[in-house]
């Protein structure tokens, strides 16, 4: 038997195996955009394939941190604005690993905007979702990093003097090698647009629009929203990154003067995936590394053997 | 002191070749049967600016800097003559040949390149060295270099120069260059190295010379190793495969050798963006079940700090290293001190719950570094090796033998997948990860992708599944098995040799220190025996959980303690007294905190000061004395 048979088991998955069985329903807010979220990761998991248990979530803090008590997987909740560090290394550990890291905007382009950037350039083979309600809901809305300019909170009474983060086009020019935006009221949408990003051989960025009906009441909730792959209003080629980086910036102009665009706005199957490079420069084993500590034939190596007599 | 001993000083500037000449001829003292041990000195600075290395050589074993030096070889500072930037450098061109002099020992030798180096500029440079009986040979190193090969090569033609004049033969140190050196550059080099050894014979009577290369021999196969050498190879036969970090010297030694190596051995290493990335890489690592580690220097692990908690609360098992340089802040890049001791004690927010080793040699760094892995992996917890720049950075020899050991791969308390089947789980499913009462506190663990094992690891207080619980019950049984580990562990290392004694067991005064100035106070504790004080030390590693028992016992043992450490305020001091939770009139303190590590003799003078005489600071040194409460 394999160390990890859960992977790569072929088998039918019901979605309610990801359904925990302490706290079935969650204690989001009624009305709150990160239900759906939820809902379509229940609905992608299983039609890509990916068992509860060959599939690790990675979250941050927040509301969207949650989300590892709601959905039944191997998880790890980690610390805010971290997801993806963690995410990122137990993927080149064991690449057959089903990897997702999850966060909020505070969490994904806030605190945590570097490693967002440094996870997007080197292109992880991973899904990365970002809920992005434009405000700080568990803390108790104040203002966030994609809070429209102007927007006033207990933390910025005067309202925000800052331009909101372009998250998408930030992604673009990170390196994420597949960057979409869905919005919680569109679940078909969503769960379609989450099971391209597992798919994704890279770092694939879903900017998935969560309306905080509690803290961001004046903030639409995100309807109507169009697709701008299906829309003849707008054509471009999201596997160009000049047509993409403009369609980026109509999508994120356009929000904040209330229309609401989605889609799947860059796209790029020919980049390699970071392990793919290592694997390609001899920095990374063929072999998943996690598997090494439980084969017995290994024949570990010893410093005695390999590196002291050039000390000699 | 020992009687028979080179300490030889090679300075110059900063890019102008010191470290590696310098490592290359401690190899060849080393080769030829002598004990060596180096002591680096260099500015924070890319080209340019006073570095120098001392080697200190002997046939009797040496675990320490020595005091002074009785050889310089005074290269000159290449770049500080670059006229464009002479307002950068200053007055440091003549340094190589000024600073420290006063330290030259009397008879002592001095070469310098006298194309580079101008003794006037230097006061009273010759009535000084007539009254002190130096030797002063002025070279044309640079010309010859460059007459037979390129001017960088005048290291070589000072190597040649120093053989001629101690009497040492060029064999092992031709040997080393045909090993190190292509072809190109070794035909020059050996000529230059020849040339000047000849040139020094002819022209000199070396006969005159006091200072001569002693002689040893080695009983068993040599190595010549650093604190970070030793470090890196501990971690690579505990299995640690995978490393992530973020430069910052002089942490960057460990990082630096691990990710040259571990490819050829399947590993990963990964430089990332910043520290916290580095920590939280290792812990996603460990946590998909690699043997993982990171680490860096004081500013970077303050970065740390919350992936070190995140490893403490979700249990991770994780290996970070420290490596001390002087603080606060930015401070001195390249000087040692070990001001960041309660840094990593007590750093990240909640109670600590980790492990932190101070190794004192090079020996004791591999040692711990495999027993840090192994307490991380057994006690699923983070464990800390605190060292720094002077442990890291010093070159020593070691036998050989002392790396004949076998690697241990193993991740400790994990299950397979039928082991898992056996476990406790709940109806959903899932893998009870974090038992309430389990042996040791050690409750063992899964890794993602195995059947049968699914949990939930979270940096929030969680119950058995690892479901964020904030009942007060459960909250109470988890800190209290997590802090069950502790004891455990100290338990463990009660089974361990992690701690250091040198002189008479039945002493009058003790000496206690801790990491990397074990080996100076060792040597001044025997000048101070052979002295007729009778004093003995201890070199605790322990730090957390500390070795309570063993340090009470050694206080109890004798009527004064001197505790000596490169802090400014006492840490290491504090935490004894914390720990034992009295003895604040027994203990005194010797401190240094200017950049540089203890000589023996500051140890001696300052203990004879403090100790012997009572009366406090040994004045003519850069030490510190803060003596015992109610003194």
């Amino acid at each position: 038997m394999s160390t990890f048979s859960a992977i790569g088991e072929e088998r039918e998955i019901d979605r309610d195996e990801y359904t925990p069985g302490v706290e079935p329903q969650p204690t989001w807010c009624p009305g709150c955009g990160d239900f759906s979220v939820l809902k379509a990761l229940k609905q992608a998991l299983p039609e890509v394939g990916r068992s509860p248990e060959e599939t690790l979530l990675c979250t941050g803090i927040g509301c969207s941190g949650k989300l590892n008590s709601y959905l039944d997987t191997y998880g790890f909740h980690t610390i805010h604005g971290r997801s993806l560090p963690v995410a990122r290394a137990a993927k080149l550990a064991n690449p057959d690993l089903e990897v997702i890291a999850a966060g909020g905007d505070g969490d994904g382009y806030g605190i945590g905007g570097n490693h967002f950037i440094h996870t997007a350039r080197e292109n992880h083979d991973m899904t990365y979702i970002v809920f992005n309600n434009e405000i700080f809901g568990l803390t108790k809305g104040q203002t966030s990093p994609t809070s429209p300019k102007g927007h006033k909170s207990k933390t910025q009474p005067h309202g925000s003097a800052k331009e909101p983060l372009k998250p998408l086009s930030l992604s673009l020019n990170a390196g994420a090698s597949y960057v979409a935006r869905t919005a919680a009221v569109n679940p078909n949408q969503a769960k379609e647009i989450l099971i391209e990003a597992i798919e994704h051989d890279g770092f694939a960025h879903v900017d998935f629009l969560t309306q905080c009906p509690t803290w961001n009441k004046d903030a639409r909730q995100y309807v109507p929203y169009i697709d701008v792959n299906d829309s003849d209003d707008y054509d471009f080629d999201k596997t160009d990154r000049v047509e993409a980086a403009e369609m980026m910036r109509t999508t994120e102009e356009a929000l904040y003067e209330g229309e609401v665009l989605t889609g799947r706005f860059y796209v790029d199957e020919d980049r390699l995936s970071y392990g793919q490079e290592k694997r390609q420069i001899g920095e990374m084993p063929e072999e998943p590394l996690a598997e090494r500590y439980w084969d017995d034939d290994y024949d570990w190596e010893r410093s005695y053997d390999q590196f002291v007599d050039k000390h000699e | 002191m020992t009687d028979e001993e080179l300490i030889w000083r090679i300075s110059g500037g900063s890019g102008d070749g010191i470290a590696s000449t310098s490592q290359n001829f401690a190899k060849a003292l080393m080769r030829s049967g002598l004990n060596v041990f180096t002591h680096r000195h260099y500015p924070s600075r890319i080209r340019g600016g006073h570095t120098y290395t001392e080697i200190r050589a002997a046939a009797d074993p040496v675990d320490s800097r020595g005091d002074g030096y009785n050889f310089l070889l005074a290269l000159g500072d290449s770049f500080a003559r670059n006229p464009q930037e002479g307002a950068v450098y200053g007055n440091e061109e003549i340094k190589p040949l000024s600073e420290n002099l006063d330290e030259l020992r009397e008879g002592g030798v001095i070469v310098y390149d006298e194309g580079l180096l101008d003794p006037s500029e230097i006061p009273n440079f010759d009535e000084r060295a007539e009254e002190n009986d130096w030797h002063v040979f002025p070279l044309d190193l640079r010309g010859l270099a460059r007459d037979m090969g390129r001017e960088v090569m005048r290291n070589t033609a000072g190597v040649g120069a120093t053989c001629a004049l101690i009497g040492m033969d060029l064999e092992h140190v031709e040997d080393l260059m045909r090993d190190a050196m292509p072809e190109k550059i070794l035909d020059p080099n050996l000529e230059i190295l020849e040339t000047a050894y000849d040139q020094v014979r002819e022209e000199y009577d070396v006969d005159g010379v006091d200072v001569s290369v002693p002689t040893g021999e080695h009983e068993e196969t040599q190595l010549l190793m650093s604190g970070s050498d030793a470090i890196s190879y501990g971690a690579i036969d505990e299995g640690c495969r995978f490393i992530a970090g973020y430069p910052m010297t002089p942490w960057t030694e460990v990082f630096t050798i691990m990710t040259q190596n571990l490819p050829e051995l399947g590993g990963i290493s990964e430089q990332v963006e910043d520290e916290i990335a580095a920590a939280a890489l290792a812990v996603g690592a460990s946590h998909a079940g690699v043997k993982a580690m990171s680490g860096s220097s004081g500013g970077g692990f303050a970065l740390m700090s919350e992936p070190l908690g995140l490893a403490e609360m979700t249990e991770t098992p994780l290996v970070l290293v420290e490596a001390m340089r002087a603080g606060p802040s930015t401070g001195m890049p390249t000087k040692p001190e070990q001001s960041d001791l309660e840094h990593v004690l007590y750093t990240s927010q909640g109670d600590s719950q980790r492990v932190v080793l101070a190794p004192g040699t090079v020996e004791e760094a591999y040692e711990q570094s495999r027993i840090a892995f192994r307490l991380a992996y057994e006690y699923q917890i983070p464990t800390i090796l605190l060292y720094d720049q002077k442990l890291g950075g010093e070159l020593k020899n070691v036998p050989k033998s002392h790396f004949d050991r076998e690697p241990n791969p193993t991740l400790g308390k994990t299950l397979t997948e039928e082991e898992l089947a056996e476990q406790p789980h709940s109806a959903d499913g899932k893998f009870h990860r974090f038992q309430h009462d389990v042996e040791d506190g050690v409750t063992p663990r899964s890794i993602p992708g195995q059947k049968g094992g699914r949990f939930l690891a979270t940096g929030n207080e969680h119950d058995p599944t690892g479901h964020i619980s904030e009942s007060p019950d459960n909250r109470v049984a988890q800190i209290d098995r997590r802090t069950q580990k502790l004891e455990a562990i100290r338990a463990d290392l009660d089974t361990e040799d992690t701690s250091s004694y040198a002189g008479p067991d039945d002493a009058e005064y003790g000496i206690l220190t801790f990491g990397s100035q074990q080996g100076t106070v060792e040597e001044a504790v025997g000048r101070l025996n052979e002295a007729g004080v009778s004093v003995k030390s201890l070199g605790v590693s322990d730090m957390l959980p500390f070795a309570t028992e063993e340090v009470e016992a050694f206080i109890e043992s004798v009527d004064e303690v001197l505790v000596v450490e490169m802090t400014a305020s006492g840490q290491f001091r504090g935490l004894v007294q914390k720990n034992l939770g009295r003895y604040g009139e027994k203990l005194s303190s010797l401190l240094k905190y200017n950049g540089n590590p203890f000589e023996p003799a500051e140890v001696v003078d300052g203990f004879e000061a403090a100790i012997i005489e009572g009366d406090g600071d040994a004045s003519d040194h850069q030490t510190t004395f803060v003596p015992a409460a109610g003194d």
